[in-house]
């Protein structure tokens, strides 16, 4: 499971030996993300954001079950319930700014975890397990925060669970009784209240067992790296404590800071004014979005404005949206070029560059008023979506000639290794 | 073949995206981008008070002579149609009132009550532990006696609106005549009967009656000049009080969170940098 030079845990105390032969949980940890895991020595801070996510996944946990002390999932007392926890509940103000900035850092952290690994193609075999619980727990929490934002029962949270279940009325023939029976009604009331509450409660602890699964399948194949090239001997390694524990650390310290402006002087920022006021089935505001990091996803489902042959407009926009995260999980098998970091892909690294343009794009799309000139260029930054993954991917793995890689992690390091002098020709450069 | 089928899946999102992009521009060419309406010319930006809240900015504190001005212009204006159903008499002590003027100030509200002889509804003076009383019984009754547009709740309209608090400001400041410079383009543009033209509101034409109308509406205990904008002001600010009581200890709060986290980031920085030192640093590019 590990290198062979891997260090192995020795318990130093009586307690820590009794505990090792009973329950060798420190040995686990130890392993997983101790001196016992040797993790290439050249990741750079990209390779920050899966540590993060974690600490973010249980930031939301703690005060998630701090906020539901104290919230009640009733339509008639959830909007004023949040009041409460601003006004009443001591310190409830600091819990709920930094739960509902804590979501956002969680896909803030994710969405550059994933880009990451678009980059260096982290998802190549050996690591396609690793990639596609990856995009499990990227499907759970858009789940979890979809469900976290009716909860306050404000106008936004109404609208934008009337919006998406009515996604699922799309679907011909059992579209209008599957919405109704995901509802509990026809319209958000009570009922789907109550089961979005419980749901949420539920589903980041899913999230945690997944993530439990992720780290387990990283450990197999190892951590990849920059250059793509694969881990070969000692000194291509470092241990994970105290290296990157350390290099963690001043990570976490760095976003802390970002969140604390967040949390403590613009809390609302990232939220909308309309979820402050209490939802009224009778009032439509005037935009219906949902909270940004849905915007890509929600332009996509919006660019489809025709029908196309016997296609329902709609339809179509709900099959895009779904099919926009799904394909990720036949990445690893579009891309099959033998290089995986974008650095040694000329070809490759220009059309990265182009997807987090139309990324970007589409970010800006999904918040804007559903009229001209922003819906054709959602159309255009679509087609070029789908383009890149299922088309332009494929095709480049094929036609593209990488530049040469060097011998190993020591090498584009150190710029020489004893050991490659030996087997080729060192005419690499990095 | 699974790069066959996804490149052919690929194509047909393309040319879906496409074909929609291709009628949408087509009845872009033909019918063009839409007229711009009336109401939309009309509209102008928000523009908050001259020389801000006191509140605004990272250091920002409450100015709590204003607060009370604020408190008594909705007591004395507002409060005729409008609720405050998430404020308690006992927060008016964060406006620096005493534990006496609050109970004081309690009691000269009448709030919903039950008559302990013969528990029937009836009303009595408020406690400090009861929440503001609604002007209406209930939201027939208020949209009956206001031509149905029922008069919103204002406890959070300042975090309910984009830019709340200068929003607030400048909608009571923007009733008024159109620009008659802009109103010669639209000679249909008419103010429906019922409403009220304001550059302020979204759609210009907005159901509440000009609650300020003259400087002096309200007599000022500490001699401040009551002209229409300082009440506008003034009550701006304390419906953001009642929006967020913990904003300025929000703030207050930061600050030496954000020290403690600037303090470990550098001692994370330092650790991190003693402990790579050890390995052999990154050859130069």
């Amino acid at each position: 499971m590990s290198f062979s030079w891997a260090r192995q845990y020795e318990p130093q105390t009586g307690v820590t030996k009794w505990l090792d032969e009973r329950l060798p949980l420190p040995r686990l940890v130890y392993n997983a993300v101790g001196a016992g895991y040797p993790v290439p020595r050249n990741l750079n801070y990209m390779w920050n954001f899966g540590v993060l996510a974690g600490f973010f996944l249980v930031l939301q946990i703690i005060t998630g079950v701090v906020l539901a002390m104290h919230y009640a999932s009733d339509a008639t007392v959830a909007f004023a319930k949040v009041e409460h926890i601003m006004r009443d509940v001591n310190w409830g103000w600091l819990m709920r700014y930094m739960h509902a900035n804590g979501a956002s850092f969680f896909f803030i952290v994710i969405y550059l975890h994933i880009f990451r690994g678009f980059f260096y193609s982290s998802y190549k075999a050996p690591r396609e397990m690793i990639w596609l619980l990856g995009v499990v727990i990227f499907l759970l929490m858009m789940a979890t925060a979809f469900m976290g934002y009716v909860l306050p029962w404000g106008q936004m949270s109404f609208w934008g669970a009337k919006v998406i279940t009515g996604l699922f009325g799309a679907i011909p023939v059992v579209g209008e009784p599957l919405q109704v029976w995901l509802l509990g009604g026809f319209a958000p009331d009570d009922a789907a209240l109550n089961r979005f509450f419980s749901l949420h409660f539920l589903l980041p602890f899913v999230i945690a067992g997944v993530v439990i699964l992720h780290i387990w399948a990283l450990h197999i194949p190892g951590s990849s790296n920059p250059t793509g090239v694969e881990v070969k001997k000692e000194s291509d390694t470092v241990p994970f404590h105290p290296y990157y524990t350390a290099k963690d650390g001043f990570g976490l310290g760095v976003v802390l800071i970002v969140f604390a402006i967040m949390v403590f002087f613009l809390p609302n920022m990232l939220g909308h004014p309309d979820n402050y006021i209490e939802a009224n089935p009778l009032s439509t505001p005037a935009l219906i979005v949902p909270e940004w990091y849905f915007y890509p996803f929600y332009a996509i489902l919006r660019a489809f404005t025709f029908d196309f042959f016997f296609v329902p407009a709609k339809l179509l926009g709900v099959i895009a949206m779904f099919a926009s995260i799904l394909i990720w999980f036949i990445l690893p098998w579009l891309d099959k070029s033998p290089v995986r970091s974008g650095h040694y892909r000329p070809l490759f690294r220009i059309f990265f560059w182009i997807l987090m343009a139309d990324m970007a794009l589409l970010f800006y799309l999904g918040g804007a008023h559903a009229e001209e000139p922003y819906i054709m260029l959602s159309q255009l930054a679509t087609a070029y979506y789908f383009l890149h993954f299922l088309v332009i991917l494929p095709i480049i793995s094929q036609i593209e000639k990488p530049r040469p890689l060097p011998y190993s992690i020591t090498e584009a390091v150190l710029g020489k290794d004893e050991q490659a002098a030996g087997n080729k020709p060192a005419e690499t450069s990095a | 073949m699974i790069r066959l089928i996804s490149i052919l899946a690929g194509l047909g999102f393309a040319i879906a995206a496409l074909w929609s992009f291709g009628k949408g521009a087509y009845v872009v060419m033909t019918e063009g981008m839409g007229e711009q309406s009336a109401e939309y010319a009309l509209h102008e930006k928000v523009r908050g008070p001259e020389g801000g809240f006191s509140f605004e900015g990272p250091v920002g504190n409450w100015d709590r002579q204003q607060l009370q001005r604020g408190y008594q212009v909705y007591k004395e204006v507002c409060s005729a149609c409008h609720s405050l159903n998430y404020v308690a008499f006992r927060n008016l002590a964060e406006l620096g009132y005493d534990e006496g003027q609050v109970k004081a100030e309690a009691a000269s509200w009448q709030v919903p009550g039950i008559d302990p002889n013969t528990g029937e509804a009836t009303s009595r003076p408020g406690l400090p532990t009861d929440k503001f009383p609604s002007p209406y019984p209930n939201s027939v009754a208020a949209a009956a006696a206001n031509n149905n547009a029922i008069p919103p709740d204002l406890s959070l309209m300042t975090k309910a609106r984009k830019d709340g608090s200068n929003y607030l400001y400048a909608l009571l400041v923007g009733y008024g005549e159109p620009d008659p410079a802009k109103l010669a383009e639209y000679p249909e543009f008419e103010t429906p009967t019922g409403l009220y033209f304001n550059k302020y509101f979204p759609n210009v034409n907005i159901a509440m009656a000009p609650p300020l109308t003259a400087d002096g509406q309200v007599t000022y205990s500490d001699g401040t000049e009551a002209t229409i904008s300082q009440m506008s002001k003034d009550v701006a600010a304390f419906l953001t009080w009642t929006a967020e009581p913990t904003m300025v200890k929000r703030k207050q709060t930061g600050w030496p969170v954000l020290g403690f986290l600037l303090f470990a980031t550098i001692l994370a920085w330092l650790s991190k940098k003693q402990i790579w030192s050890s390995v052999k640093p990154r050859k130069e590019d």
